[in-house]
């Protein structure tokens, strides 16, 4: 089988060796690595992922900056194609900034950078990256920023819960995000932002293999697909 | 010409900054406080041609995000 991902790396990513590296390991091929100045993707991509860190090192907003960054139209453009996008931790805030998710990512409620394991609820199981939980699934994932606490209006909140594009949501007291919210679908379901870990939670030795069913599902779904 | 910015998120965003902020300056024990909210102010050196739509374009693509926060721009000649 082939997968063809890409991993884009921004100035002050930190997260993007560990994402290629899950990528790899569940795929079974290596992911390419793009950086944020290049104008192009790699031709014919199955999946792209935003990875975490303190791109442009968090200066005017979390993601900002990445988010107006070359490589940031390109990937706009694949999502708009339908090509899968995953954004994890600054990954999620540059899809928030970039307008390719609804909502923010604020700082924290209690002012704290959080960096602990913490409890998921799998809130919908039918998406390409969820496709490999049951509903209502808890999960161990660590978070690890200072940035994650989720806002968007009433109506959008209620826009995303009515159409099921609530991914995760934190089963405990995190971050102060609206409706602890801890990830959110696009509409047409192939952009996924999330603040948790899941590439920190894909071996045994990680302390939770909890993360690796997510890149099972996108996996499989596309490579059936 | 200097532009200044002013970045300040929409009233019932809380303002988990501005209340810690509320806190110490209560800690120090100054009284009648009803609230504080941090925004942040942006300077600007532009061509004195540069039009207020394109500063409006600026705040609302990069310096503002509209989700979250209002924005107001505040030019030499309202600048006392």
């Amino acid at each position: 089988m082939s997968f063809r991902s890409a991993v884009v790396t921004f100035p002050g990513s930190n997260c993007d060796r560990d994402l290629a590296v899950a990528l790899e390991k569940v795929s079974g091929t290596p992911a390419l690595r793009v950086w944020h100045g290049d104008a192009e993707l790699p031709e014919k991509l199955d999946f792209i992922a935003l990875p975490g860190g303190f791109s442009y090192g968090d200066y005017l907003r979390s993601g900002a900056m990445a988010a107006r960054s070359p490589i940031m139209q390109a990937v706009a453009q694949a999502a708009g194609r339908g090509v899968p996008v995953l954004g994890i931790c600054n990954g999620f805030q540059v899809l928030t900034e970039s307008g390719l998710l609804p909502g923010a990512l604020m700082r924290n409620a209690n002012q704290h950078f959080i960096c602990r394991t913490v409890r998921l609820s799998v809130e919908n199981s039918q998406s390409l990256f969820t496709a490999g939980y049951e509903a209502g699934q808890a999960l161990h994932v660590p978070v690890a920023h200072h940035d994650g606490n989720y806002f968007a209006d009433e109506d959008t909140l209620d826009r995303l819960e009515g159409e099921g594009r609530v991914a995760f949501r934190y089963a405990e007291t995190v971050n102060g995000s609206r409706r602890d919210i801890a990830g959110i679908l696009n509409e047409a379901g192939n952009v996924l932002g999330m603040m948790p870990h899941p590439e920190r939670a894909i071996e045994r030795e990680h302390g939770s293999t909890d993360g690796r069913a997510l890149f099972e599902s996108a996996i499989r779904g596309l490579v059936e697909a | 010409m200097k532009v200044r910015i002013h970045v300040s998120l929409k009233p019932g965003v809380l303002d988990p900054q501005g209340r810690a902020v509320h806190h110490s300056l209560e800690g120090l024990g100054f009284k009648g406080i009803e609230d504080v909210r941090v925004g942040r102010l942006i300077e600007l050196e532009v061509a004195d041609s540069t039009s207020d739509a394109d500063l409006d374009r600026m705040c609302r693509q990069l310096l503002a995000n509209m989700v979250i926060e209002n924005y107001r721009i505040e030019k030499p000649e309202s600048v006392a």
